[in-house]
């Protein structure tokens, strides 16, 4: 692996839902190394930006990952070249087994199995057990698991603690953490807390757009520019409050997702 | 007491033609969200191949019926695979011009097996042991019923076990639930497509050979009639479920056959009642798991 | 071919997008009276086609004035309308219907049994039979709405197949298989097939122009404005506040009634009815006119209509011709099958040519210009 360029490197990407525009021209680059973040209010269009780069929505730009383009690829291809993808709302298969979820997603002939075993016994232990079933944290780390199970150039992870009690919200962080150490990770994260924890750098989107790019640990101790570009602190009360703090009181009531 | 026994029995005979073919209809539909209309033919197709086949082989004989089976499934299974390739897989993900697809085949082919085999019924022959009958509690029971549902068992045991042990059948499972978190894993779905219509295709196809022996003839209209009826028995088992789709099968046929015989032959117009009922009641179907 | 919503509900992967919205009305109010004018003269040209001896070798069978051609012309013209019905439910409201043929069957099966047993005259007992039509959408569509996409596809074809199964039983009063002849009774002599085919293809003409301006007046209505966009995106219209439901049965019933009142006529033009007119391979007729025309377009519909009838009737000359009969066997199979041919073509349509006929005419039209002349922006056409 070159440890001279970025991973991935996006330029001009945009994209669309049906008839909507949903990503309008997003340039950013994710280093070899460390966990970038990609911050903004909700609705500005991260997870489509991810769901661009993987080619889940349609999508027009430029996407290369270590040097090569793959922004025309299908998705099965990027995510065959060496991308792990952690969803928003986790997307697990419901109806199968928590073993069958990872059997799944296996991709190589030796996946890491003990590597998940050790970050997430609790779910090794219910191997048997219907995910569907499972708690929304338990979920969460079934939808870590799936990416942490491959050999990746770079993980994308979409708002990972989001409806998770605090505890929870530790324990993936710390997976987090250790999964940094070997793999690139771009990671949409409302929690700023979490943010600052594990970021290195900041990207910023507003309306589909990247709009600020930068340190982390410096945009995220400005309080001032926090709340002009992330509108949390005082303004914040409409929206990611509610993992912001860490307080919900029932992870499993996070689960549902509204799809067309 | 008789007479229910012998609707019964008659009941699930046809009962297991119809998930021969609903099966496919609802695996296909789970995986890739298309409405087959060309399933019909592929059942047609089977049912000829079938009979070529016994016809070729000269015989009654219990050998030749077991070829003409592989054969049916076998070439329901290749026009099935043929169309997923050459058709469908161009309007991947636009299910309304994939319906259309089909529907345009539907008709393109009831027309050219009219053109090659004619239009009038063609009668079939089985072995021997198919014009006799089995007393059960009474019943003289015909013995094709037996090997319908006795196969109808094999292929519902079959694809359960395939879905439930297979990388394929794991792959179609998950991507019944959600298709493109699949592909997020990497995997590309597409094969998965092809797997499943080469199975509902085949079913299809060896339901073909079996309704020829069950009816008695083999016609190009014989798969359209089938289709309606698998059509009702997938709504009403839930889009998409396999076991719906064979507990669907199962009421609507005897309910059929009962309304035929108890009713003055209103089985078909009960079978209809009974879909809109289903649909005010539970509008996801027995085992829809959505609206 | 206008987009539908996706009718798979489990995954969030998008459709690539098709070409969007109707192919006809593109230029929309391009010289409304001018446009007016054409129409208006393409309706009297039609009208005075019995009256005129022209030959159109190849795709008519003889003079216009004959009565063979002119029946085939009025069944052209009935089968517009049928597919302009057709067109109200599908290409507008984008609901997949595969029992529409129920509705002509209604209105042939219909008039004609109300004429043999009654002693009505041809005016109450086709408002009789429109209004029995109506029930049967209403109830039949209110159930079938139940459910959306390709299960109410599903549910449409069942229900038109119980419609079947009971003309094909109760020979007594349908005629069975044999099918029903019209009772000319109470029918003014003026509408009685062999007497005056003219006439007959007069009044098709009229049904059809009518049919035309009441499709148009209800996509131009607040409630077919609201059944296209639910069509496009359902949740956003119930995100408005209204009810798609309701303009969905709005759209089904209003296209059914159509498609009664288009069986009455073709009761009257083929002087009978026969169950084939009841049956699924009908319906998928209709359906295979529309996407054939253009789908999402009233002209399409149209020009499906007539290049069909025409067409199949030049197929089945062909099917029985000599010319045919002499190939060998791998080519003379298929031609002599004209429902192998039109399902066929079908199929290529489908794949290649999005937008039908009508959409292709529009392409090569629009392609001509582009390369004859530098496209002028014509100001103040784009009307409201
Ligand atoms: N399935 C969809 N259909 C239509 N619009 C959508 C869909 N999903 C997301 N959007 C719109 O796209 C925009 C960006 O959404 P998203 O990428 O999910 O934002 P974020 O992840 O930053 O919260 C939002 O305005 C949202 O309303
Ligand atoms: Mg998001």
């Amino acid at each position: 692996m070159s440890q001279s360029g970025p991973v991935l490197r996006v330029r001009g990407l945009s994209a669309r839902i049906g008839q909507q525009q949903v990503v309008e021209d997003v340039t950013l680059e994710v280093p070899a190394q460390g966990v970038t973040a990609l911050l903004g209010r909700n609705g500005v269009g991260k997870t489509s930006t991810i769901k661009a780069v993987l080619g889940l929505v349609e999508r027009n730009g430029v996407v290369e990952l270590d040097g090569e383009r793959i922004d025309t690829l299908p998705t099965h291809r990027i995510v065959q070249r060496g991308v792990g993808y952690v969803p928003e709302d986790r997307e697990v298969f419901g109806s199968l087994s928590v073993e069958e979820n990872l059997r799944l997603a296996e991709r190589s002939a030796n996946p890491r199995r003990d590597l998940v075993a050790d970050l997430f016994p609790d779910i090794i232990a219910r191997g048997q057990q219907a995910a569907g079933t499972l708690s929304g944290g338990q979920q969460q780390m079934v939808a870590l698991a799936r990416a942490l199970l491959n050999d990746n150039r770079l993980l994308l992870v979409d708002e990972p603690t989001k409806g998770l009690s605090p505890k929870l919200v530790g324990e993936v962080t710390e997976a987090l953490e250790r999964a940094a150490q070997v793999v690139p990770i771009l990671l949409v994260e409302q929690n700023l807390v979490v943010a600052r924890r594990l970021a290195d750098r900041a990207v910023v989107m507003a309306d589909g757009r990247v709009v600020h790019t930068g340190d982390a640990a410096e945009l995220l101790d400005d309080e001032q520019r926090v709340v002009s570009l992330l509108g949390v602190g005082s303004t914040g009360s409409s929206h990611g409050s509610s993992h912001d703090s860490g307080s919900h009181p029932d992870p499993s009531t996070h689960d549902q997702e509204v799809r067309s | 007491m008789s007479t229910v026994v012998l609707l019964l029995a008659t009941g699930l005979g046809l009962g297991a033609l119809y998930f021969l073919v609903a099966s496919g209809l609802s695996l296909i539909y789970g995986l890739m969200g298309v409405l087959n209309f060309a399933h019909g033919s592929f059942l047609t197709l089977g049912a000829f191949a079938g009979w070529e086949t016994a016809r070729r082989l000269g015989g009654d004989s219990w050998g030749s019926l077991l070829l003409s089976l592989l054969v049916g499934a076998g070439v329901g299974a290749l026009a099935a695979v043929l169309t997923e390739l050459l058709l469908i897989r161009r309007l991947y993900e636009r299910h309304i011009e994939q319906v259309l697809v089909t529907v345009g085949l539907a008709l393109a082919t009831v027309a050219l097996f009219d053109g090659i085999w004619g239009t009038d019924a063609i009668f079939v022959t089985g072995p021997g042991w198919f014009d006799e009958t089995t007393t059960i509690l009474g019943a003289r029971v015909p013995n094709d019923r037996f090997l319908l549902i006795g196969v109808a068992l094999l292929v519902l045991g079959g694809i359960v076990a395939f879905l439930r042990f297979t990388r394929f059948g794991l792959v179609i499972r998950a991507g019944v639930e959600n298709r493109s978190m699949v592909t997020a894993l990497g995997i590309d779905v597409r094969r998965a497509f092809t797997v499943v219509f080469a199975i509902g295709g085949a079913a299809a196809g060896l339901g073909g050979v079996l309704a020829s022996h069950y009816f008695g003839y083999v016609s190009p209209q014989l798969g359209g009639s089938l289709l309606i009826f698998a059509f009702i028995v997938t709504v009403i088992g839930g889009l998409g479920s396999l076991l719906g789709a064979a507990i669907a099968s199962v009421v609507v046929a005897v309910l059929q056959q009962m309304a035929n015989f108890y009713l003055s032959g209103t089985g078909d117009l009960v079978v209809v009642l009974l879909l809109a009922t289903v649909l005010l009641v539970r509008p996801s179907g027995l085992m829809g798991a959505r609206a | 071919m206008s987009t539908t919503t996706d009718t798979h509900p489990d995954t969030g992967t998008p459709q690539p997008a098709a070409p969007a919205g109707p192919t006809g009305g593109a230029r929309r109010g391009a010289g409304l009276p001018l446009r007016l004018l054409a129409v208006l003269g393409l309706v009297v040209l039609l009208a005075v086609l019995p009256l005129i001896n022209v030959s159109v070798p190849g795709v008519l069978p003889g003079a216009t004035y004959t009565p063979g051609t002119l029946q085939l012309m009025a069944l052209a013209l009935v089968f517009a309308s049928l597919a302009l019905t057709y067109h109200v439910i599908f290409g507008v409201a984008g609901l997949l219907s595969f029992g529409h043929a129920l509705y002509l069957a209604i209105g042939a099966y219909g008039l004609g049994i109300v004429l043999e047993r009654t002693d009505l005259g041809l005016v109450p007992a086709m408002l009789l039979t429109l209004l029995g039509g109506a029930v049967v959408a209403l109830v039949l569509g209110a159930v079938g709405l139940r459910v959306g996409g390709i299960s109410f596809a599903m549910v449409t074809l069942a229900f038109a197949q119980a419609g079947s199964v009971l003309i094909r039983r109760n020979s007594d009063v349908t005629g069975g298989e044999e099918g029903l002849r019209l009772d000319t009774t109470n029918v003014p002599d003026a509408f009685v097939g062999v007497t005056d085919t003219r006439n007959l293809y007069w009044v098709a003409l009229v049904l059809l122009v009518v049919v035309f301006a009441l499709v148009t007046w209800f996509e131009r209505s607040r409630a077919g404005h609201v059944a296209a966009a639910t069509r496009e995106n359902e949740l956003r219209v119930r995100v408005l506040g209204l009810r798609p439901f309701a303009v969905k049965l709005l759209a089904f019933v209003t296209g059914s009634v159509l498609a009664v009142v288009v069986g009455m006529v073709y009761l009257l033009l083929q002087s009978g009815a026969t169950p084939r007119v009841a049956s699924a391979d009908f319906t998928l007729t209709i359906l295979v006119i529309v996407v054939l025309g253009g789908l999402g377009s009233r002209w399409g519909a149209v020009v499906g209509g007539i290049v069909y009838t025409l067409l199949d009737q030049r197929l089945t000359t062909l099917a029985a011709s000599d010319a045919v009969e002499s190939l060998p066997a791998v080519l003379s199979v298929p031609l002599g099958e004209p429902l192998f041919i039109l399902g066929t073509l079908f199929i290529l349509v489908v794949l290649f040519v999005p937008g039908g006929l009508v959409g292709l005419g529009a392409r090569l039209a629009g392609a001509r210009t582009r390369a004859g002349r530098p496209a002028t922006p014509a100001a103040g056409e784009d009307g409201p």
